[in-house]
């Protein structure tokens, strides 16, 4: 449990001298503060009118996700792949460290760094929740953004999984790009297509389990196992194609 | 403490190494000695835990390298031939982490013990990035160190290291397997003579043979040869000098010493000085020549390790 944490800090402490994070963080925070402006605005206007309901965060944190789906692959791709490529992977190998230490300490360092930055956009809703007036629905905000969190982690894990099975960061890149396409826009068509069986697909499909629930105040148990899921495949994936680098 | 039987690791259809036995023991120095592609780093990553073998048995440290893989890593310290390093990172962050990842109780002091054992404490809070290849060698060389580990292990410990840190690291090294075992790769033949207690030459993934290096350079001269140079031109020294009972061959060399050879045991310098002597020529140099560890290393290995 301490190496997961020692390995963890250390990336975390490396996304403050990445380029790449900072280049993440400042377009999420742009992006989202854009986004707020614009809810206040609207707010603002319709309630001279008082018409339309309190403004929520669901707005933002819904752009938060989309904005998830483009920017994890550049936070975990070179996670694993450039250890390898930098030859440090013989070096944490070697060391009295697990497979499975190594990787969750990696995914673990990428959850906080994001983690910071998801803390850091609570400033909307706070700034929101004192501008209207009865205040913003505490119980929306809180599934909303337990929904970011658990996107973030399975992003997270998968995109960790994915980078320990490449040993080219620039594939990892791709591949974890268009594995979370994949999740997020394709895996669903076939539900809507299909007699029947459907029902897998409609499953698989992420944006089902953070739309229609968490973003709007639900949480199911079956939204939760679906990300918990994703969590553990990834990184097994991570861990399983470490232990067969050993083998190969 | 190194104890291997047997050990074979095929990469796909390439065999790296094959049927390596060899042990260690504890306070020795093993040099591992051979051509590129030998097999040298193959070995070491399988003793370290990096990888397993294909076939046979490793125990180090009182631990099986595969199912007790663990207790084997915490046991060993490893300089990779590569030197992989974090350069995002100080020297001092680097090895901090390294000692973390051994939960080392006094951590910091610990750092602070390996980077003045390699002569970097002036360079402790500069980037890794920043440093020379010397420096860094040195760097992976205090991560090895880190936690006193019961069996070093180094692959290619002095390569690119200034002769000054070269003396200095075989010191340290000479120092740590006094108590501790030590196998060290190298190409260096003077080195392995240097520093070793034992040398195992391995060429194409076998052990050709190995012996302390006094005794393989016994081993495999036949005779011994001295070199003799006096002062002025000698044109009759090389007769004169085969004049002496137990001389066996003599030959005058282009720079006008010569050179002769006696059977092993059967010392002879004393009365071909009192000839010459005699013979009214002013003695400059006698010395023995016995034929380096280079030479015996390349009769071992063949001509391959040239090719
Ligand atoms: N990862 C790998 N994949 C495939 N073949 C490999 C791999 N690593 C080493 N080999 C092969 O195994 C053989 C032994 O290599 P090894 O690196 O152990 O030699 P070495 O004795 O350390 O050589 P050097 O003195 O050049 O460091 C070589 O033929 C090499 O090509
Ligand atoms: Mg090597």
């Amino acid at each position: 449990m301490k190496n997961i944490w020692t390995i963890a800090k250390r990336e975390y402490d490396h996304y403050f001298s990445s380029p790449v994070a900072y280049a993440v963080a400042f377009t999420i925070l742009l992006v989202l503060g854009i986004i707020f402006a614009l809810n206040i605005f609207y707010y603002a206007q319709n309630s001279f009118q008082s018409f339309g309901s309190a403004p929520d965060v669901s707005s933002i944190t819904g752009a938060f996700v989309f904005m998830l789906v483009l920017s994890v692959p550049a936070l975990t791709m070179r996670l694993v792949s450039d250890e390898n490529r930098m030859g440090t992977l013989e070096l944490m190998l070697t060391a009295p460290v697990r497979d499975a230490e190594f990787i969750i300490g990696k995914w673990l360092g990428g959850f906080l760094f994001l983690f910071t930055l998801i803390a850091i956009t609570l400033i909307y809703p706070i700034i929101l929740n004192n501008l209207v007036s009865p205040g913003i629905d505490q119980r929306v905000m809180l599934s909303a953004y337990l929904g970011v969190i658990l996107i973030s982690a399975s992003f997270l894990a998968l995109g960790v999984g994915i980078s320990a099975v490449f040993s080219n960061q620039i594939a990892a890149f791709f591949v974890t790009m268009s594995t979370f396409v994949f999740l997020w826009w394709l895996v669903g068509f076939p539900a809507g297509i299909l007699p029947s069986g459907g029902e897998i697909f409609q499953y698989l499909d992420m944006k089902t389990h953070f739309y229609d629930s968490l973003n709007v105040g639900v949480i199911n148990l079956s939204d939760i196992v679906y990300f918990i899921s994703l969590i553990a495949l990834g990184l097994f994936t991570g861990t399983t194609s470490v232990e067969i680098r050993r083998w190969r | 403490m190194i104890k291997v039987t047997g050990l074979t690791k095929d990469y796909g259809a390439r065999r790296a190494i094959n049927n390596v036995t060899f042990d260690a023991e504890q306070g020795e120095i093993v040099g591992f000695l051979g051509p590129n592609g030998a097999g040298k780093t193959t070995t070491m990553r399988i003793l370290t835990g990096y990888m397993p073998p294909t076939e046979g048995e490793a125990i180090v440290a009182g631990y099986d390298v595969v199912s007790e893989s663990l207790e084997v890593r915490r046991r060993v310290g490893y300089l990779p031939e590569t030197v992989p390093l974090y350069t995002d990172m100080t020297v001092f962050d680097y090895l901090k982490f390294m000692a973390d990842l051994r939960h080392l109780p006094n951590a910091e002091d610990r750092v602070d013990e390996s980077i003045e054992m390699v002569g970097l404490t002036d360079r402790a809070s500069g980037f890794i990035g920043n440093l020379s290849k010397g420096m860094r060698q040195r760097v992976g060389l205090a991560q090895a160190l880190l936690h006193k580990p019961e069996v070093l292990i180094l692959d290619e410990p002095t390569i690119g290291l200034d002769p000054g840190q070269v003396v200095d690291v075989r010191k340290l090294i000479r120092e740590i397997g006094k108590e501790r075992t030590v196998l060290l790769s190298t190409h260096i033949l003077s080195e392995a003579q240097n520093i070793c207690d034992r040398v195992l030459i391995i060429n194409k993934g076998k052990i050709v043979t190995e012996d302390t290096p006094e005794n393989l350079q016994a081993r495999l001269v036949g005779a011994e040869r001295v070199i003799l140079r006096v002062r002025g031109e000698a044109d009759d020294l090389a007769k004169t000098v085969s004049k002496v009972k137990g001389v066996e061959s003599v030959e005058a060399r282009a720079d006008g010493a010569i050179e002769f050879e006696f059977a092993p045991g059967k010392d002879v310098r004393p009365e071909v000085a009192k000839i010459i002597i005699n013979e009214g020529y002013d003695l400059l140099e006698m010395r023995p020549v016995g034929l380096s560890l280079e030479e015996i290393f390349l009769e071992l290995t063949g001509s391959e390790s040239r090719s």
